[in-house]
């Protein structure tokens, strides 16, 4: 469960996030949506305690949010951050030395459903693949919160395609919370559970993706283009 | 991935839907294992809790139950099946006669045509 309690974030003069207060239940695909600028990455910063709040709370499972809650939440960064020297084999291997809860041979299965080979050099991968990659790395930890930021921008229907069927094969919601920020609401509505919606660093609603379904006939995309014009 | 769903109507309902479809068509029989939560979520392209609340529903319908430590199966009585298809039967006929009546089709008219498109398609199917 993530809380968030009067949380704001500043960055210079700009006030990013204002004064958000909410709490997250555990087990659902939550995705944060919102337009750019609006403070989507900023709030899966904070969870991931890669910045510090300005002022307020954060707080998962009880616990405070420090840069040591990396233990237990697995980022993907919107940023490809890889050494172009190493191959796909090496960083996972990387990955393993770095966090305890890495599952090898988990990410081995996510490789080939990824259809992606050990021996590629990364320098060679399509964008394609290096966000396959990603996904790989990023589900492969064993832990409660993984947070991903845009991990379909930019990249074609076919990789975006494969990028959903493998977060519904490979995540488990019976000991996983997942958050997705994107701008591609129509691929993933279909497998969200929850909609967090951001505007002008103010959190407007966290949601139900099926209640407002059936309150209001209206999906994710039809909610955000009344509200956001 | 199967057919895409309308995301302005709860997705749980448009697989019960679906899986509804099967069993009249019998391409899920009595008594037959439905698949797993994960693995209906991987083929319709929805989240698994989804997928569990379609299964939910269905079994508060009656169409399927659960038994523990094996999944989910599409009932065997033979009444609950014999139901549902009247209820599809039902549903489709109140949909094409609302559709006809709001293209100014009168009663008669919807007859008369069923009756013409019978006789000149005879025993054919579609």
């Amino acid at each position: 469960m993530i809380e968030f309690k009067h949380v704001s974030k500043r960055y210079g003069t700009k006030n990013a996030l204002k004064d958000v207060s909410f709490t997250l239940p555990a087990g659902k695909v939550v995705g944060v949506i919102g337009e750019n600028g609006s403070g989507k990455s900023t709030t899966l910063k904070l969870i991931a305690g890669l910045v510090k709040p300005t002022s307020g709370e954060i707080t998962i499972n009880n616990e405070p949010v420090t840069r040591r809650i990396s233990r237990t939440v697995s980022y993907l960064s919107e940023s490809d951050e890889f050494y172009p020297f190493f191959t796909v084999g090496d960083m996972i291997d990387f990955y393993h030395s770095q966090f305890t809860d890495f599952q090898p041979e988990k990410a081995n299965e996510i490789l080939s459903f990824m259809k992606l080979d050990r021996s590629q050099k990364i320098k060679n991968l399509s964008k394609g693949n290096r966000g396959r990659l990603k996904i790989v790395l990023s589900l492969s930890r064993d832990v409660p919160l993984i947070l991903m930021d845009e991990p379909l921008s930019g990249l074609d229907p076919l990789v975006r395609d494969s990028i959903i069927r493998g977060l519904i094969s490979f995540i488990d919601l019976e000991k996983q919370t997942v958050l997705i920020t994107t701008h591609e609401v129509e691929e993933v509505e279909p497998i969200l559970d929850t909609m967090m919606a951001i505007k002008d660093g103010q959190l407007i609603t966290i949601q139900d993706v099926e209640e407002l379904r059936i309150q209001e006939n209206a999906g994710i995309l039809d909610w955000m283009k009344r509200v956001y014009q | 991935m199967g057919e895409e769903f309308n995301p302005s109507k709860p997705i749980y309902l448009q697989l019960a839907e679906r899986i509804n479809y099967q069993i009249v068509r019998k391409e899920l029989s009595a008594g037959e294992k439905l698949p797993s939560v994960r693995e209906m979520a991987i083929r319709s392209g929805v989240n698994p809790n989804t997928v569990q609340r379609t299964y939910s529903e269905l079994e508060r319908m009656g169409i399927v139950e659960t038994k523990r430590g094996q999944g989910t199966f599409v009932t065997e009585i033979e009444s609950v099946l014999t139901t549902l298809r009247e209820t599809l039967k039902k549903d489709q006929i109140t949909h094409f006669v609302s559709d006809m009546r709001e293209m100014g089709f009168s009663d008669e008219e919807m007859i008369q045509g069923l009756e013409e498109y019978f006789q000149v398609k005879g025993s054919k199917k579609g």
